[in-house]
């Protein structure tokens, strides 16, 4: 089933902590359908501000057809939605995205800041041994009581008022914990120092990106993400952070700032092998009028195909 | 009512298309809208060889716009004939294929491939700001535009729409200049170069530095343009630049477009065109407007 966008209720509001605001949607269709780790874009009713703001599903609550996001006030648009209450109306668009992909063997659920509202649902659904570890900046906490019904709970902060001093991996090490798969949300140096962790440790971990986007559905190629391998769908080494993503394996993406991607670009290292090859002294624009086509000869219309609707059956 | 309209030969079902770049193939809004409903799908920018685009961030809002500087990523000719000619083939709309290159010859390889296939009108990209070589550099001098639509005309087994940058100082000299080189239409406007800075970050909001702006609010310079450019040639124009509404859609016709491109307001609205063509015709119902063709240009 495909995503809609509808204008819906706000069934209520509340502060979690500064700037953190939670809200319950009335929006069945979206409730029923939605799968941990996926987002719903949020338009402003201010319609200066065209933009829908991506934000991810906290909770779902299936039975009286609501859904919960948790957000921080990061601008004007955000800043809207928190002066809403009970009964005001949002347009939304969802769900978006492919969400985590549930393992049954235990599980890091690490979420740092605005990355821990996922965790929640996610937590809800994962049936296996899990571990909760969550980064915040201060003791201003968020979720972690409500994270605590369904995994053990392990907090870090930054200023270590509360838990851990330090951040998640901090955490994980001081309390010598152990898992086998990772779930992981939150700021892209947390992201990286966890890649980098799970390559080290031989875990599989799963990170959820975010990314300025404009459609949301994949078709403007506003928020992609690098990739190791030349994705099926872009042709080159990118994917849409909005639809094939936001969650990735991490052994799939790298995480680079915007220089380094620069670099990459200009090394002509973006559209497979043949450019790679390039690298090795062959000028790249002889190698991409030759060598890349072949290299796109061979795809079939529904190889393609397979990567839209690979989701779906998650 | 009539809501059909011919740009150089093509019969469009309705003057709505959608504008390069915000729609890809139609693939993802295929599957919230019923694309049987436009008049045309423009897809974005296609090159030779698969592009990259440029680093991320690639876009951001401002007031009553946005900028982007994607770069023209794109899968390259290959690919694209392969998937999203077919894709697009099961609808009952006109294909129009952007056009995008760094050399004259990149942009004839295009052509070339696609006068092998089955797809209705070439738009030719001369006005993307976003991408270093090529592209806009064609789109600023007349003489380099004029020239480029000559190569491409003689090349080209579809009919030629050149699209024209807001980025220069007489739009009107490169309408004509386009007209001379032989261009069946001309499409315009692409986005109005933009930045935006990040006074927290001291940063530039997009890591281009520069995007290309759309949206609303740039809506009253498009219609300029699309006036000034529709007085200045024969050949059809199909206006762009900020339509949201249908309202705004026929600003652009009694300006003197034929036919309208709806672009940023699908990230606001998915179903913006398809509204956008629903509205044309209750608007024409409302002012007992019979042939739509009878509108295009009327405001002098």
């Amino acid at each position: 089933m495909a995503q809609k966008k509808e204008n819906v209720t706000i069934h209520s509001q509340e502060k979690l902590a500064e700037g953190i605001y939670s809200m319950w949607l009335h929006a069945p269709e979206m409730a029923e359908e939605a799968k941990p780790g996926q987002f719903i874009a949020v338009y402003t009713n201010d319609r200066s501000k065209l933009l829908p703001r991506p934000i991810s599903i906290c909770e779902t609550d299936k039975e009286n057809g609501r859904l919960r996001i948790v957000y921080r006030i990061a601008g004007a648009g955000t800043l809207e939605f928190s002066g809403y209450g009970a009964g005001d109306t949002l347009s939304i668009m969802g769900p978006l995205g492919n969400g985590f992909t549930l393992k049954k063997k235990k599980a890091f659920l690490i979420g740092g800041g605005i990355g821990i509202p996922p965790m929640l649902e996610l937590a809800k659904h994962l049936e296996c041994e899990k571990y909760a570890v969550l980064g915040y900046r201060d003791s201003a906490t968020f979720l972690a009581d409500e994270i605590g019904k369904y995994a053990e709970v392990v907090i870090a902060s930054e200023d270590g008022s509360v838990g851990t001093k330090g951040n998640v991996i901090d955490a994980i090490r001081e309390k010598g914990l152990k898992a086998d798969v990772i779930y992981a949300c939150g700021p892209t140096p947390m992201l990286k120092a966890l890649k980098a962790y799970a390559a080290e440790n031989g875990i599989e971990c799963w990170i959820s990106l975010e990314e300025k986007m404009a459609c949301g559905i994949g078709a403007c190629l506003g928020c992609v993400c690098h990739t190791k391998e030349v994705d099926e769908h872009s042709n080159v080494r990118n994917k849409r952070i909005c639809k094939d993503g936001p969650v990735f394996l991490a052994d799939d993406v790298e995480l680079l700032s915007a220089d380094e991607q620069r670099e990459r670009i200009a090394g002509g290292c973006m559209c497979g092998t043949a450019d790679r090859e390039s690298s090795a002294g062959v000028s790249p624009d002889a190698v991409e009028n030759t060598a890349n086509r072949k290299n796109t000869a061979g795809v079939s219309l529904d190889a393609l195909k397979n990567t839209a609707n690979r989701r779906e059956e998650d | 009512m009539n809501t059909k309209v011919n740009i150089a030969g093509v019969e469009l079902k309705n003057p709505v298309m959608t504008c390069s770049g915000t729609f890809g193939s139609g693939m993802e809004y295929g599957e919230m809208i019923d694309l049987n409903k436009l008049g045309a799908v423009v897809t974005k920018g296609i090159a030779n060889v698969p592009w990259p685009g440029n680093p991320t961030p690639r876009v951001t809002e401002v007031y009553g716009g946005m900028l982007n500087a994607i770069g023209l990523q794109g899968p390259g000719v290959d690919v694209f004939i392969k998937r999203d000619i077919p894709f697009l083939k099961q609808y009952d709309t006109k294909i129009i294929v952007n056009v995008c290159g760094k050399t004259k010859e990149d942009y004839l390889d295009v052509v070339e491939r696609l006068g092998e296939t089955d797809v209705d009108m070439l738009e030719i990209n001369i006005s993307c700001p976003n991408v270093k070589a090529g592209a806009l550099a064609f789109g600023q001098d007349p003489k380099v535009a004029e020239d480029i639509t000559a190569s491409i005309k003689k090349a080209a087994k579809q009919p030629v729409i050149m699209k024209l940058s807001p980025n220069v100082t007489d739009i009107s000299e490169m309408a004509k200049a386009v007209e001379a080189g032989g261009a069946d239409a001309v499409s315009l406007i692409n986005t109005i170069t933009g930045m935006k800075i990040d006074i927290y970050k001291r940063a530039f909001a997009l890591a281009n530095k520069t995007g290309g702006m759309s949206g609303p609010a740039i809506k009253p310079v498009a219609v300029r343009m699309v006036y000034q450019a529709a007085n200045a040639v024969k050949i059809p124009v199909i206006g762009m630049g900020g339509i949201m509404t249908a309202e705004d859609a026929m600003e652009f016709i009694l300006a003197g477009a034929t036919a309208v491109a709806v672009g940023t307001a699908n990230f606001v609205n998915p179903n913006a065109t398809v509204e956008i063509a629903a509205g044309i015709e209750a608007y024409m119902r409302n002012c007992h407007v019979e042939d739509i063709n009878e509108l295009i240009g009327a405001v002098k």
